[in-house]
Order: structure tokens, then sequence, then C-alpha cells
């Protein structure tokens, strides 16, 4: 019932188009249809492991991500690398974490999570995706939530393209402007570039395509038991459906003597 | 118990006879289990079992949810995402605790709402009320508490903002802040005791819906049309009322299951969607969010505490009466604390001699007016404290309050009410109609 | 006969069709709430990052001959040796020795009821070779849970433990002292030619 009235609502507000929404505190948000999006929503490994590759040469010269474990790029409901590539990728990638007992840097395990990083002021990206609410709409009531998500890949993929080019000095700081970040001007430069990474599996590397990529990464990075989730969801669902008819039935078996008698007295 | 004559359990065996001697807690249970219950109820009765729920649910995943959390300022965030990530199913257990919250507030706005127009509240039950309202009163309490405790950005401001309620009182106002936070600011030691005491809470819960039950197994329940069940005779009793169980533990059962469908729909597809992404993103106390919001629950409350500005006239009077003591900002702490305040004080407010609000022509309007009021609340208090949004709260705020002292007290002398059934047992019988006409509606089981 | 005779009967019995309906609602009731409870239980077995840690892989390429290294592994130590040809003879010559107190090998990765012969107690290289040279065992006394001293410690040229005054040879077996079993060797393999994996 709810998974068909919900279908209905996607299926109405996908047809009329995805619209984009002024966010609350005027950042320019434009909702995207990603793979996971709904209730049957999958990621798409290929995205993801193609998002891990532009956070790895992009985002993670500044962008820690202190909370996600290393091993968890092996989940078979995230990027699923297997684990010796995971290793590989330490290793290419010269990953270090910072050792508490040995009071140094050493090289990662994929039991290490993410690298913290500090030095670039940088906020970490763990939970970026759910700490950006996308949709405020309409009218403060954030029902666009419902049919679009929160919003937090789509925040993130916006902020990535809507940069205007322009440039402003405010206390000897360069800031650039932007059409999605609240307020307008942000400190980070524009960090993609056409082609700036260049993908194994042949996708062309467009500022959009990375910005989607990286979205989708960070969302799975934020929500890594997203899918487990929906499908709990739906069991739980399903099962409770059930129970709710064989409850009903057996309700109205109950009462219906009673019933039958304030009726026939 | 009720005083409704019933069935009451005699000890078969010896070995019962044994036990029932020494602990009659077997008698008890059948006393409970089988009380009369009207027969009338309707659809909205169901929400105390509901709640029950819904405290069983949040104490069972508290529990489990202490078992890995680290209530240290520096690890309580990252023990929250230990729990996301690493624990199985620690993302279910957490979802599921984050919106049964939630789930327990819409279900105790809704037991209000239904009381306040059913005249639940009414002579004999303002002890119930009473009861009721503190509960709801502790529920606030712990659910603001265990909001603290990941230490979000929204949990640290939260904090701060309502503890800063406190240092409004005058004179001994910042003396309780500091008391309350165990520091000059909200910090470990805030941390640590808001587990404590939300953990503590809900059993203190448990206690009071014990005798919350207690009390309206004593004076029976209210039904839809606020006639008392007659107790007279046991055949009339009969009449009116049913056993609970199985009658109205199977419809209740049904309604929550019914209503859970929908709760782990939220939970399996969009568990974010009541929450704060603020609260993602670890608390500093150098940053504030751009604005702080409360859970949605709350909003109604917030409102009226952001509506008394130095501005507006009562504020005004009520500082230059007490030679400037009570500010606005007391002013606001004293309104939204009043608001909880005169909503307990309903039954000795309302001075109506019919108990049902289906029975009072004019009290209906009212009422659902006050529905309304309380929904524009919710609403005004998520957007900032500016205009228009300043205004509609005033005057919500104003409504909330004319609604109990003044429109309550004056309705039962100017209403005139329509005519109620003389027994609980017409009211089934025409709600079944012998008509004829209404024999399809015979299907749906009350209203 | 007679009974199921009578259950056919009861089928078309109303009441009993009724009872069926209770029946199967009272069992989707049970299924949904047995589906609950199993999270709440789950929750306490050990988490990922716990079920990660369960496996360790050891880098033993700066290892030297004749020398060993303690790793702290699921909260306890185990020692790796790189035996020398002195200690791989000495423990082979001594299979047979009467001061052998416990027969068993206990090696996780061969059988049981392996006796405690040196190779049995050693660990395969990369290549497959069993070469005595690598030995990898518990560092936790067998006795009452010391860490025993090594480097050729004790009478018989492998470990001491302190505590006690528990002997055990260069392939960690028990000799003399109060300790009942010999060194237990984990779970541990090469996953190439210088990293073990233990676990």
């Amino acid at each position: 019932m709810f998974r068909k009235l919900a279908l209905t609502a996607l299926t109405a507000v996908a047809l009329t188009g995805a619209p984009a929404f002024a966010a609350g505190e005027g950042g320019y948000v434009e909702n995207i249809r990603f793979s996971f999006d709904g209730p049957f929503g999958t990621f798409d490994q290929n995205q993801l492991q193609r998002g891990l590759q532009v956070y790895t040469e992009v985002c993670a010269a500044c962008h820690g991500m202190r909370y996600v474990p290393i091993r968890s790029l092996s989940d078979p409901d995230g990027p699923g690398i297997p684990p010796e590539q995971v290793r590989a990728y330490i290793d290419q990638n010269f990953i270090e974490v910072w050792d508490e007992d040995e009071r140094d840097y050493r090289m990662a395990t994929p039991n290490d999570n993410f690298p913290y990083i500090e030095s670039a002021g940088a906020p970490d990206l763990s939970l970026m995706a759910k700490a950006r609410l996308g949709f405020h709409g309409p009218y403060g009531l954030a029902l666009n939530n419902l049919f679009f998500g929160i919003g937090g890949p789509e925040y993130i993929a916006s902020l990535l393209t809507n940069y205007t080019g322009e440039e402003v000095e405010q206390y000897g700081a360069i800031l650039y402007e932007n059409e999605t970040y609240p307020g307008g001007l942000i400190s980070m430069a524009p960090p993609l570039w056409e082609d700036g990474v260049e993908y194994n599996d042949g996708t062309p590397a467009t500022i959009e395509q990375q910005a989607e990529d990286v979205a989708a990464f960070l969302m799975w990075a934020a929500e890594p038991d997203m899918m487990a989730r929906k499908r709990m969801g739906f069991t739980a669902v399903i099962l409770l459906v059930i129970l709710s008819t064989m409850l009903y039935l057996t309700n109205k078996r109950l009462w219906a003597p009673v019933k039958r008698d304030a009726k026939e007295e | 118990m009720s005083g409704i004559p019933h069935d009451h359990y005699e000890p078969q065996s010896n070995g019962a006879k044994w036990l029932h001697r020494r602990l009659p807690i077997v008698s008890l249970m059948y006393d409970t289990l089988t009380i009369p219950t009207p027969r009338n109820l309707n659809w909205m009765w169901i929400w105390g079992i509901v709640l029950a729920f819904c405290l069983v649910l949040q104490i069972v995943t508290g529990i489990i949810l202490v078992m890995h959390y680290t209530p240290h300022v520096d690890l309580a965030f990252a023990s929250i995402e230990h729990i996301m990530r690493n624990v199985n199913g620690g993302w279910a257990i957490r979802y599921i605790h984050m919106n049964g919250a939630s789930l327990f507030f819409i279900a105790v706005y809704l037991h209000i709402f239904r009381g306040l127009y059913y005249g639940s509240y009414k002579a004999p039950r303002e002890v119930t009320w009473i009861i009721g309202m503190l509960i709801y009163l502790l529920m606030m309490g712990t659910a603001f508490m265990g909001y603290v405790l990941p230490w979000g950005q929204m949990s640290f401001w939260g904090a701060t903002v309502i503890t800063g309620l406190f240092g409004a009182i005058p004179f001994v106002g910042d003396a309780i802040q500091t008391w309350l936070l165990g520091g000059p600011a909200v910090g470990n030691a805030t941390l640590n005791r808001f587990l404590s005491l939300h953990y503590l809470l809900p059993f203190v819960i448990a206690g009071l819906v014990i005798v919350h039950i207690w009390a309206f197994h004593t004076t029976g329940n209210n039904n839809p049309t606020g006639v008392e069940v007659r107790r007279t005779s046991r055949k009339e009793a009969d009449a009116d009322t049913l056993p609970f169980w199985p009658y109205f533990v199977i419809k209740d059962l049904f309604a929550l299951a019914v209503v859970l469908v929908g709760f782990f729909a939220v939970v399996g597809f969009m568990p974010n969607y009541l929450g704060h992404p603020d609260n993602y993103i670890e608390a500093d106390p150098l940053v504030t969010p751009a604005h702080i919001v409360p859970e949605w629950y709350f909003l109604p409350f917030y409102a009226i505490l952001r509506a008394f500005t130095g501005d507006v006239w009562v504020v005004m009077f009520a500082s230059w009466i007490t030679g400037g003591i009570v500010d606005a900002k007391f002013f606001g702490v004293i309104a939204m604390f009043g608001a909880i305040a005169v909503m307990a004080l309903a039954p000795w407010l309302d001075t109506s001699s019919v108990r049902s609000g289906r029975y009072r022509p004019m009290f209906k309007w009212w009422f659902w007016l006050l529905v309304v009021d309380f929904l524009v609340l919710m609403w005004a208090g998520a957007r900032p404290a500016e205009p228009p949004y300043s205004t509609i709260s005033l005057i919500g705020s104003a409504y909330w309050f004319a609604y109990f002292l003044v429109i309550l007290p004056l309705l039962g002398i100017f209403e005139k009410p329509l005519p109620q059934p003389d027994t609980i047992e017409e009211d089934f019988k025409e709600h079944y109609g012998t008509s004829g006409s209404k024999g399809d509606t015979a299907a749906t089981p009350a209203e | 006969m007679r009974e199921t005779l009578s259950v056919s009967h009861a089928e078309d019995n109303p009441s009993t069709r009724r009872d069926f309906l209770y029946y199967a609602t009272g069992g989707v009731g049970a299924v949904a709430t047995g589906a609950a409870v199993w999270p709440l239980v789950n929750q306490m077995n050990p988490s990922a990052d716990v079920q990660a840690a369960s496996t360790m892989r050891v880098d033993v390429s700066t290892l030297e001959t004749g020398t060993q290294v303690t790793v702290l592994f699921l909260g306890k130590p185990i020692f790796i040796r790189r035996r020398s040809e002195g200690e791989i003879a000495q423990g082979r010559e001594e299979n047979d020795a009467d001061t052998i107190i416990d027969p068993l090998a206990r090696n996780g990765n061969i059988d049981d009821s392996a006796p405690a012969t040196d190779e049995n107690r050693t660990l395969v290289d990369f290549s497959g070779e069993n070469t005595g040279e690598w030995l990898v065992m518990w560092g936790v006394c067998t006795h009452l849970g010391c860490v025993p001293l090594g480097d050729g410690a004790g009478a018989f040229g492998g470990w001491f433990c302190p505590c006690h005054g528990s002997h055990y040879d260069t392939a960690g077996r028990i000799r003399r002292g109060p300790a009942p079993e010999n060194l237990p060797v984990p779970t541990a393999e090469f996953v190439d030619e210088t990293t073990i994996l233990l676990g």
C-alpha cells in the first residue's frame, strides 16, 4: 500500500520533470536522479568506484574522511573493491594515518579509517551527504524531502558545478562565488576540471560527471548501510501489512457476534 | 477494580490458591486484562497501546545503544558512527530509537487531543489527566536530553539554548543554569549527567504509566459519548462494556500494526527526514549553526517561547508591574511552561456539564481551531524569528491561552448542548443501526 | 484412524476455521516478534571492526634468522621466530626425548591429534615447503598465562616463563615445569613471500 503510494507519488513527480529548488538560505540545489533514490534504489557500484577515484585524486588532498573504515570499500553493497585491491589502493596512494601508540604517522591498514585531515581547515567528508539539506521547501514544510530525499548528494554535486567563475578578495583571502553555497562565497577554489581525472571504465570525465560520482560516493560514505536499510524497511513493511491484514480479519471475526447482536435487537 | 460489576479471578488449583493467599498477582493481571471497557470506543482510543509500545521500544533500543555509546565529548560523536557502521544492525537500532521518539510524540499528541475533545480530563478523571501531563513533561525532558547525546551541532546548541531558559529566572537563574550544566557552558559534565538522566527518566515514566492506568481503571475509561458505564447491575454493565481482552487488545494490536507499517516505512526509506542535518556535524563550541531549530515535537512550545518579545504590551506590562524583574526572556519561559500548565488545569477551567465534544456544538469549532493553532505554531516555530512569523506565533500563542483560560470557562455558560444518549448501549446500537439503512457500515469496526 | 476422521470432520466446523484464523494470526505475530528480537540479540556479537581485527597481516621481510618479533594479536602476544639452523636441528633431534610432556602438536593449522614433532610445530612457507624456519605461536604460557621470555631462554634453548619456571624448547614444546601444554600455534599462513596472515 505504502509502496504503491510512494511509487505513484515518485513517478508523478519524476514525470513532471526534475525541478530545481532554491534552498532556504539562498543556495541553488538541483535535483539529480541518483540510482539510489527511492525505496528500491541501489548504489551504482561503478559510480561509487569512480567517485572514490575523484575523492582520492581531488578531494583527499584537503578533506579527510575520519569515520569511514577503509576496509568498508570492500562492502558488496558499497564500492565492492576486493580486499587485495584495497590494500593496493592504500599503497598506491600512500595513505598514512596517525598512530596514537607510536606517536607517529604510519601506513594505513584496511582496518584503519580514512585519515583525519585538519591542516587545510576543510571539513571532514564522512557525513557530508547527510549533514546538508538540499530541499527545504515548499513553505518551510520540507515536503520535497519526501520525494527527492534530503538532498545531501544533490547539494554536493550542485556545489561542485555551480561556481560562477567570479573571485572576491575579502580580508586578504580569495573567495569564490558559488550559487549553491549559503552566502554565495566559498573559500574552496573550483576543484574539478574537465578530464581532471581519467576514469578506468572510459566514462567521459566531465565536471558534471565527476561531481555526481563523488556525490554518490559520499552518500555511500555517509550511509554505508543504505541498501540494508531499504531491504529491512521493505521486509518490515511487507510483514506488517500481512500482520495487519490478519489482525483485521481476526478483529472483524471477534466483533462480529457483538455487532450482530447490536443490530438485531 | 473500576467499580463496574464484572468477573473476578477465582483460584482453582491448590497451587493457585497457595499463591493467591500470598501474592494475588494472577488476580491483579486477570482484573487488569479483563477490565470492562466501554464497547463504543472508537479508533482514537488506540493511542494508549501505541504509547505503551513506544515506551518499551525506546527502553529496549536505548539499553542496546548504551552498550555501544561512549558519553565523552571527544568520543560521543565517533561512538554514534561506530554504532551506525560497525555494530551488527546498529544503524537499524539507532534509526528506530531516533524515529521512535517521533512516533512517541505523534501518539502522545493524538492521545492528548483525543482527551481534550472527548472531555476525558473531566471529573472524575482529573488525576489521570494530571499524571498524563507529568508523563508528557518527563517525555519532553527525556527527549531533549537524548537529543544531546549524539553530540552533534544541534545537540550542543540545543542544549545551550534550552538550558539558557533556566538562566532567565530572576536572581537564581545563573546559579541554576550552572548547576544544570555542571560548569559555565555545555561540556563533558553536561553530557554525562544527561546520559544518566536520559537513562533514568524512562523508568520513572514507566512507573507513572502504571499509576496512569491504575487511575483510569479506577474511574473506568471515558468513551466517545462521555456517558458513564452503568454500574447498578451486572446486566446493565455487561450491556455497556466488553472485556478488554480479547476485544480491545486485538483491536489495538491491529491499529498498532497499521501504525508500525508507516513507522518502518519512515525508518527504512527516509530515517533522517525528521532529524536535522546539522546533527551530523560534530559539536563545535566555536561555530553556531545558521538557525537552531528544536525537534518538531517541541516546535509549538518553542514558538510560544519566542512569541513574547519586549515590544508586546503584556510583556511590557508585566515588566512594569514587577519593576523589571520579569523581562521578555523570563516572560517567554513563563509562557512556554504556562502553555502546558493551562492544559493541565483544563479539568477545572472547563465549566461545561457535558463531557464529550460530540454533544457540544460551539465547543467543536473552538477545539478544531485549537488543533489548527497547534499546527500553525509548530510551523511558525521552525521558521526564523522575524516578521511575519513572530506575529503569527504571537496570535497563535494568544489563542492557545485564550482557549483554556477564556473559552473553556465561558462555553460552559453560554453553550446549549445537544441531547446525549442515555447509555453506552444505546449509542452502540444506534451506531450499528437497527434502522437498516446503516447496514453496510456495520462491517467496519467502530466509527 | 478415528482421530484422523474426527479431524477431517472438524475442518468443516466453522469454529475450527475461526481457530485457524486465530492461530495463523498468532503465527504471523510470532514471526514478526522473532524477526524483531534477533537484531536485539545479534547486536551483542562482535562488531564489524572487531571482526575485521580478527585477522592480521605481519610483514616479516626484515626479520633476521635467529631473531623473533612479538606482535599483539587479539589482545595477546604472538611470537614469530625465524629459527636458525641450530635451533631447527636441536628441535628435530629432540622429537623423541623423554622430557616431552605434551605429546600433541597443538597446531591450529593441522590435525588436532598430530604428534608434537618439530615438523608439526612450524609454518609452511609461501612455496609450500616446511623448512622449519618459521615458528609462530601464542606467547602465553599454558600454565597461568604469563608471557615467557624468549631468545634461547630456559634450559632447552627456547623460552622460559619467569612466573613459575616453565621451560619450553626451540619448538615451543613444554619440557619442564608446571605448564601442561605446548605453546599453541595459531591459525596462520604465508600469503606472499614475506607476509604472514594471522587468524
